[in-house]
């Protein structure tokens, strides 16, 4: 146990590494999801095209290779960012084809009378998305979107296997120094059980404060 | 037609031809782009690219890739089988194995599988228990995905109807055997597009042997790369292959959904 205690320093750092790499490509995720699921429910036919390319690449490739890809593909033609940015940026890319398919899962969840009662009394493609499709939609993806979130911070943990030093790479420093993996890595993965159990418990609690039944 | 828009109006056939437009020329425009910052770094010159025009490149890879398959088929049968004794065991009528099946699930759910590898790469030999390469791959594998198995299982148990079981155990057959003949081979059919796509995940995660040198597709284009120095392109071709292996399997997964009856298709949906 005091093996903790004398690494918490490093450990606590890589804990603050993993929670700012889930928060930022969790959130990078939500907006470029949201463009993705645009994308996909559109009416122009080679807007719904792109969307669909997006999501089958990147729910088909694995992120390591995409991460791999970025850190030492990348720089050879000449894109080279910080690793923590580019371990952002290729975790919300990957991300976000799953948000975008919640995203659509809930629009396609509206019943259909919602957008033509919506046409009918004369509000707008914008207005009818605006006031009546997303707020139904939003409300019956809490639970998905939240698993989301979790599989993100999950996910965060290959950055470790690339050069990014967050809590699984922290971990591991700890015991190749310290050579008592039984303590170390029980408490990391107890770290990340408590995000996943927190994450578990706010979007059970939006979910019950949102959801309609029908 | 989605709930978003009906047939198009003059208007609005007007706007889709715009955005049309506008798309092509947005796809195109990061073509180039790409293009571009290929050739101004020399990365697409011939002599950089010839090496994937011949046999041993690929075969090189190729062999990776029979590698990843052995991997994934293994840890995919192996966490199946525990998954399934897992999904068994949280809904049994006994507490003491309720209890212990829901927490493995639960807990194993929230820990990453890179966690997982690095227990058993740096962890375990420590304690004596230095396994062979491919092991320690595919063991923090089955223990990972078997959780995800064993969720899957239990919603296609539970979308199977309550009379089912009782009609099993109405004939004399006890709580196990009417399981095993009545409610698992339905709940089976059900679960198989879920079984698929989960297994497309399992082998995107067979990647992680990149951190355990064992040599799949990943770790093979890591060697090359280092052979002949060509990195970019290595892992494109990397990618691309997962692509095409991974899209074969996604679409057999739909295949197999929408071969279902439609009803039973809402029942097993939130698994």
């Amino acid at each position: 146990m005091s093996v903790l205690l004398d690494h918490l320093p490093e450990l606590w750092q890589g804990l603050i590494v993993t929670i700012q790499l889930t928060a930022a490509s969790f959130a990078g995720a939500a907006v470029l999801g949201a463009v993705v699921c645009a994308l996909r429910v559109s009416p122009v036919r080679v807007l719904r095209a792109i969307g669909t390319a997006y999501v089958e690449a990147f729910q088909n490739l694995p992120l390591l290779v995409l991460l791999v890809l970025a850190f030492f593909g990348l720089p050879e033609i000449g894109i080279q960012a910080g690793i923590l940015t580019t371990a952002i940026v290729v975790i919300a890319v990957y991300e976000a084809a799953y948000v975008g398919e919640a995203l659509r899962s809930g629009v396609n969840a509206v019943s259909k009378g919602q957008g033509e009662a919506a046409r009918a009394i004369g509000l707008t493609f914008g207005q009818s998305l605006r006031y009546v499709i997303l707020p139904q939609a939003l409300r019956t993806v809490v639970q998905p979107l939240g698993n989301i979130f979790i599989a993100t911070t999950m996910n965060t943990a290959l950055a470790a296997a690339v050069g990014v030093v967050d809590l699984t790479a922290a971990a591991n420093r700890v015991n190749l120094a310290e050579a008592q993996p039984i303590p170390i890595f029980v408490g990391a993965g107890a770290a990340y059980a408590l995000i996943a159990a927190l994450a578990g418990f706010v979007t059970g609690r939006l979910e019950r404060r949102l959801v309609i039944l029908r | 037609m989605s709930v978003l828009f009906d047939e198009p109006g003059p208007k609005a056939v007007r706007r889709i031809r715009v955005a049309t437009v506008l798309g092509t020329l947005a796809v195109v425009a990061l073509a180039v782009l790409a293009v571009r910052q290929f050739a101004a770094n020399g990365q697409l010159d011939a002599a950089r690219w010839q090496p994937y025009a011949t046999w041993p490149m690929w075969r090189y890879l190729l062999n990776g890739l029979w590698s990843t398959f052995l991997a994934a088929v293994v840890s995919a049968v192996l966490a199946m089988a525990f998954g399934l004794l897992l999904a068994l065991g949280r809904l049994s009528p006994r507490a003491w194995v309720r209890g212990p099946s829901a927490a493995y699930v639960e807990v194993v759910r929230t820990i990453p599988a890179l966690l997982l590898v690095y227990v058993v790469l740096f962890a375990l030999p420590r304690y004596g228990l230095d396994l062979p390469l491919f092991w320690k791959l595919v063991v923090p594998l089955t223990v990972s995905n078997a959780a995800a198995y064993a969720e899957i299982f239990r919603a296609g148990i539970n979308s199977v109807e309550r009379g089912q079981m009782e009609a099993g155990l109405a004939i004399g057959l006890t709580r196990l055997r009417a399981m095993l003949l009545v409610v698992l081979p339905q709940a089976a059919r059900r679960v198989l597009p879920s079984l698929v796509s989960q297994s497309v995940g399992l082998l995107k995660d067979t990647s992680l042997g990149f951190v355990v040198s064992y040599g799949e597709l990943l770790y093979s284009g890591k060697v090359l790369a280092a052979y002949n120095g060509l990195l970019i392109q290595t892992y494109l071709v990397v990618a691309l292959i997962y692509l095409v292996v991974n899209m074969s399997l996604s679409k057999l997964a739909r295949v197999l959904e929408a071969r279902q009856p439609v009803t039973l298709r809402r029942r097993t949906a939130g698994a």
